[in-house]
């Protein structure tokens, strides 16, 4: 299969793709940003995907499949241009998908979604509304992208559309949501609540959407790997200390003393846990994870001590 | 011992010993899926052992009717100003019971914004009130502990302690959707143990809560009095969760009879009218 890779220059992009290869697949991609000595057979077409070169590459590439992961997820990121990237981007590649005869196409979203909040339930299956774009306004674009990427579903019913809702990715990359929030040595928490997270290796998230691609999914799914874990076993686990706030000292220290200044919402996602259920997907695929919660954390441990020199 | 929560109370070796008991999938951390902690636990029924045992004087009756495995509704009457009925319902499934059980209650929604409170409570399975929880719950065989009354339960005052107000109809639905056994239950005494005579109901918004009840000695601290727990036959239910309302609404009102036949027999129990060997379970 000709897989194209929207993004693939990221972390889990560049994952992706190497296991799509080693799976025998023609992997080629596009990204925005250079990866600059990719494997041998992975061609990398460096542009935008909102832009005529980018249509191009579905035009005489010939793709037999897509996967976009062309999102902006960072909450520090506030430009206009994330919009234009995760909407109008979204729309131009299922379009292209459309107009060029892509027969399979996986979008990679986050189980942020659904949000976290006191009132949401633990384990949120597909149906559930995504609560995020009122817990968590910020999201809001990244929730609007996932929706509008299942409208493909019936816009274009020729199109194989699956729709991934992944949790949390950890692993010894040390990239993404989680990685930079356990960035260390100490990690602040908020006082007197301790939520569970949801996250699964790096390797497997991969894994997972390598699957998604060999297997007849259509529809949307969530994907999970191991079950969640308080995040205080976490900090203690990946060999760090938590350092509890009252929530409102955490409001005002956002933005100052060298912490991220993020968005209200993300404290909500602090105190309240994003659990989600992928059984369907699991089901639809026998998707197993290679990697326990443990092992998880462990690589994670290991590879910022070895990065940090202690 | 300062457990995870951070929250420092007391673990009796005994009461750890009947945690390890439980039938519930615990991970190397001590942690199930829901995110329940063995030493939360350990902790919370350390506490709740205190007041059963040694504080309050609690009869139980009719434990064999609460199923040993396999899910399960415990649903009763609510009253004293607040859970405290169902903190010992709670543990008298997990003192009682050969083999303990955790019955998970259906938290009010406005604890689950409290810090340390919030935290406290799901770790040791007291889940906000969705239904989603109840489903996922039962699916996956636990025991709940349903009080169709709510808040408007425990706002009972003391003269209307033991009458039973308007039951919701969520937990029929449940029970008719997921097959589940409905164990009703009478719980006498909540509404001595704490006499309220008013709700400050200004206040508690204040505060967050829905109400502050008062007492004649103003604090609602409970008293040590005596509690009588009855636990009825099984009720399997027959029908479909999308029927009318009218036939639910026949459905919730079987039950609360039937909570209120116990309840009847739990007062003369109490007042020594009735022998214990004499309930009526059915």
């Amino acid at each position: 299969m000709k897989v194209l890779i929207t993004g693939i220059a990221g972390n889990i992009g560049r994952m992706v793709a190497a296991q799509l290869l080693e799976a025998g697949h023609e992997v080629i991609g596009i990204d925005r940003r250079p990866w600059y000595h990719p494997p041998e057979g992975i061609r990398v077409f460096q542009t935008d995907i909102r832009k005529r070169p980018a249509e191009d590459v579905f035009r005489t590439q010939k793709p037999d499949a897509m996967i976009h992961m062309a999102t902006v997820t960072h909450l520090t990121h506030r430009s206009q241009d994330r919009y234009r990237i995760n909407l109008g981007g979204t729309q131009s590649v299922f379009d292209h998908c459309h107009t060029h005869g892509v027969k399979k196409a996986i979008f990679v979203g986050r189980h942020t979604y659904y949000g976290a909040g006191p009132d949401s339930p633990l384990y949120h299956t597909e149906a559930e509304p995504p609560m995020a774009v009122h817990t968590f306004p910020e999201l809001s674009d990244l929730v609007a992208a996932d929706l509008y990427a299942g409208s493909a579903l019936w816009r274009y019913p020729e199109v194989d559309t699956a729709v991934l809702r992944i949790c949390y990715t950890l692993g010894p990359l040390r990239q993404g949501t989680l990685a930079s929030f356990l960035r260390g040595p100490r990690v602040p928490t908020v006082l007197g609540f301790d939520p569970l997270f949801q996250f699964m290796h790096e390797q497997d998230a991969a894994a997972a959407i390598c699957l998604a691609l060999q297997s007849d999914l259509r529809g949307v799914y969530n994907v999970a790997g191991p079950p969640p874990v308080p995040l205080s076993v976490i900090v203690r686990e990946a060999g760090l200390s938590s350092v509890p706030l009252p929530e409102p000292l955490y409001n005002f220290m956002l933005g100052r003393f060298g912490l991220p200044k993020l968005p209200k919402g993300a404290i909500e996602h602090i105190k309240y846990p994003v659990v989600i259920d992928a059984s369907a997907y699991r089901s639809a695929t026998g998707y197993e994870p290679k990697y326990t919660e443990d092992e998880t954390i462990a690589s994670f441990r290991e590879a910022s001590m070895s990065a940090t020199g202690t | 011992m300062i457990g995870l929560s951070g929250i420092p109370l007391p673990t009796s070796g005994e009461v750890a010993a009947r945690v390890e008991a439980l039938d519930l999938p615990f991970n190397r951390h001590g942690v199930d899926p829901y995110g329940v902690d063995k030493a939360e636990l350990a902790k919370f029924f350390t506490m709740l052992g205190f007041f059963y045992q040694k504080y309050f004087d609690v009869r139980v009756h009719g434990i064999e009717h609460v199923p040993a495995s396999g899910r399960g509704m415990l649903v009763g009457n609510h009253s004293g100003g607040y859970a405290v009925d169902a903190g010992m319902v709670i543990a008298s499934a997990f003192f009682e019971m050969e083999r303990p059980r955790l019955a998970q209650g259906m938290v009010e929604f406005f604890m689950s914004k409290m810090p340390f409170l919030s935290m406290f409570t799901s770790k040791v399975g007291q889940f906000t009130g969705l239904p989603e929880h109840c489903i996922r719950l039962l699916d996956d065989e636990r025991l709940l502990l349903v009080f169709p009354e709510g808040a408007r339960g425990t706002a009972k005052l003391y003269k209307d302690r033991d009458s039973l107000v308007g039951f919701g109809t969520g937990f029929v639905r449940l029970a008719l959707q997921t097959r589940t056994p409905i164990i009703p239950f009478a719980f006498v005494g909540a509404g001595e143990a704490i006499p309220t005579v008013a709700n400050l109901y200004k206040l508690g918004k204040l505060f967050g809560v829905p109400y502050i009840p008062v007492t004649p000695y103003l604090v609602a601290l409970p008293l040590p009095v005596q509690f009588q727990v009855i636990f009825g036959e099984p009720i399997v239910l027959e029908g479909s969760e999308s029927d009318t309302d009218d036939v639910i609404a026949g459905h919730v009102e079987r039950v609360k009879s039937r909570i209120a036949k116990l309840l009847a027999q739990g007062r003369a129990v109490r007042q020594g009218k009735l022998r214990p060997q004499e309930i009526d379970y059915t």
